[in-house]
């Protein structure tokens, strides 16, 4: 009895201490947006601590300026857009090639699956320059055709997610559909496809995690002054203007954080999902 | 079967590998060979064989960017697994408030680095001039710091997230029997529980090696390289070679660079999984 309540007071120990570094945690988004609701004189690094009072409290003025000045909705919009169509292709195309990569023993296949294991290893600076100019030349370089680039980059993670996968179904299910008459696409779409589908989300919140966030290879890609995603935005708003305007500066990381920690709130038992399943079977 | 799935490679294969090639491969084996010439655009090449890669050795600032992300992984990976791994520990006794804890560490990740990188700048920068402290951008030892708190920031949660898993996974009837026989919560933990969850240490400290030695947006964000490019990484060293220096040598010299960066990414990569999986037992 004497030992269960000695486990009673550390686990409440340890949750206090949890607790605090909660805070820690949070403290940071919660600094970033009391700034973005003082005015521009309040939001120096001494006086960066300073809750908002009466005086330098300019309510939603700095997330007006920031959304006007910045193209923000643009941006969101060419994120989103990006983020969406690259994610779906990927999904499709990666299924698919991965599961021809299982059921298909030849040299396609086993080369494939190599390439793939092999693009998840190399970093990004190496293919940058070059990847860029393919871009330019093949007219990949905007928004609405970048997703054939993330396809590229992004297979390999998720060829190795699906195949991981599927190693694990039993082909006879399979086989089944095909005495019924249904050809290769019918048994991918019908069959396996449904089987596949707790592998397709945990792909996809990886996937968009990735892109959605991606810098260095839509600001090399893209025309930044024609197109810009949230984090080219974000980087050029502060880099363009001789003195940064921290007030809208703030706002717009705010506007930034803010869909994506909902969304998290939402379906967060999905992402924890997904990122475990990325990570047992990478 | 095998055979009519393989008439129709066309449909499954093609798109993807297509991509690859565009994405990937093409420009791989292009940057490869750009990287013995000399050229500003596409168009004016000229082949200097390996002329590059002995530059890169003259360049000062590239060896100190190797130094500096060396130094920052190996920091960065100790770091983040021990808390990663203590957090996770923790956060599998049952503790009341567990769930609401694991969602507040793991958010940072779903944040880019970009924004992160500012988030931390503004907050570190007000920090170091409440104590009076040079900024981060001119002192690289704090960069070097404030860059390690904020890779431990995001990337703590998401390794804990998977050593949770683990631990998890930890047949219960094993620990109990360690514990019948004499075992204290200490040798539970060194001689069961670390043991058993070896694959998940060797997928996080894989994970956070190649992270760390990748890290550009966050280097990007929170110091610019500043000051004086001593917080440079070395994928931020590559870049800043290929678009900030003006000079016809540069962009040859930048891929040598990338090239040397990629081989040292596989050499660690390969060195830490046989270092790792040879530590795992088999369930």
């Amino acid at each position: 009895m004497e030992n269960s309540q000695k486990t009673r007071r550390i686990n409440g120990v340890i949750s206090v201490i949890l607790a605090l570094i909660c805070v820690a945690y949070v403290y940071p988004i919660v600094l970033i947006l009391l700034n973005s609701l003082k005015t521009e004189r309040a939001i120096t690094t001494t006086r960066i601590f300073e809750l908002p009072t009466a005086e330098t409290f300019t309510g939603l003025a700095n997330y007006i300026y920031g959304i006007t000045s910045m193209n923000f909705l643009e941006s969101f919009w060419y994120s989103l857009f990006i983020s969406v169509s690259s994610v779906l292709l990927i999904l499709l195309c990666c299924s698919m090639c991965a599961w021809y990569i299982t059921r298909v023993h030849g040299k396609l296949s086993s080369g494939m699956y190599y390439l793939c294991v092999f693009s998840m290893v190399v970093p990004f600076q190496m293919v940058m320059f070059t990847l860029a100019k393919t871009a330019d030349t093949l007219k990949l370089n905007n928004p609405y055709n970048i997703c054939i680039i993330y396809l590229g980059f992004g297979a390999g993670l998720a060829v190795f997610m699906f195949t991981g996968f599927m190693k694990s179904m039993p082909v006879e299910i399979e086989e089944a559909a095909m005495i019924d008459g249904c050809n290769p696409l019918q048994i991918f779409f019908r069959v396996v496809c449904p089987i596949l589908k707790p592998t397709m989300i945990s792909t996809a919140i990886l996937e968009t995690m990735w892109v959605w966030n991606d810098y260095l290879l839509p600001t090399l890609v893209l025309d930044i002054k024609k197109y810009r995603t949230i984090p080219m935005a974000i980087q050029y708003f502060r880099g363009s203007y001789g003195k940064v305007e921290m007030g809208p500066m703030m706002a717009c990381i705010m506007l930034t954080v803010l869909p994506v920690v909902i969304l998290y709130l939402v379906c967060q038992r999905y992402i924890i999902e997904g990122v475990v399943a990325g990570a047992v079977k990478g | 079967m095998e055979k009519a799935i393989k008439k129709y490679w066309p449909v499954f294969v093609l798109p993807t590998l297509l991509a690859f090639i565009i994405g990937f491969i093409w420009p791989f084996i292009w940057g490869i060979g750009l990287s013995f010439c000399q050229f500003t655009t596409v168009k004016n090449v000229t082949f200097v064989g390996i002329q590059n890669y002995i530059k890169i050795w003259a360049d000062d600032t590239f060896i100190h960017a190797f130094w500096f992300s060396t130094a920052f992984t190996i920091v960065a990976t100790v770091l983040i697994n021990v808390l990663g791994f203590l957090l996770a520990l923790l956060l599998t006794r049952h503790v009341r408030g567990t769930n609401i804890f694991r969602t507040v560490y793991f958010m940072p990740n779903l944040i880019g680095g970009v924004v992160l990188g500012y988030i931390w700048n503004t907050l570190l920068n007000g920090l170091l001039t409440l104590l009076e402290k040079p900024l981060l951008q001119l002192n690289a030892t704090y960069g070097f710091w404030g860059l390690v708190i904020l890779m431990c920031w995001q990337q703590i949660g998401y390794m804990m997230i998977i050593y949770i898993a683990g631990l998890q996974n930890v047949p219960p009837d094993l620990i109990e029997a360690a514990r019948i026989d004499g075992a204290t919560a200490r040798q539970v933990l060194l001689r069961v529980k670390i043991p058993m969850v070896m694959p998940s240490i060797t997928i996080c400290t894989f994970l956070t090696l190649t992270n760390s030695f990748k890290l550009f947006d966050q280097n990007l964000s929170l110091t610019g390289g500043e000051p004086a490019k001593l917080t440079q990484g070395l994928a931020y060293n590559i870049y800043d070679t290929f678009y900030a220096r003006s000079g016809a040598q540069w962009k040859g010299i930048g891929q040598a660079k990338a090239v040397v960066f990629f081989l040292a990414v596989v050499v660690i990569a390969l060195v830490q999984l046989r270092l790792t999986r040879s530590k795992e037992v088999q369930q």
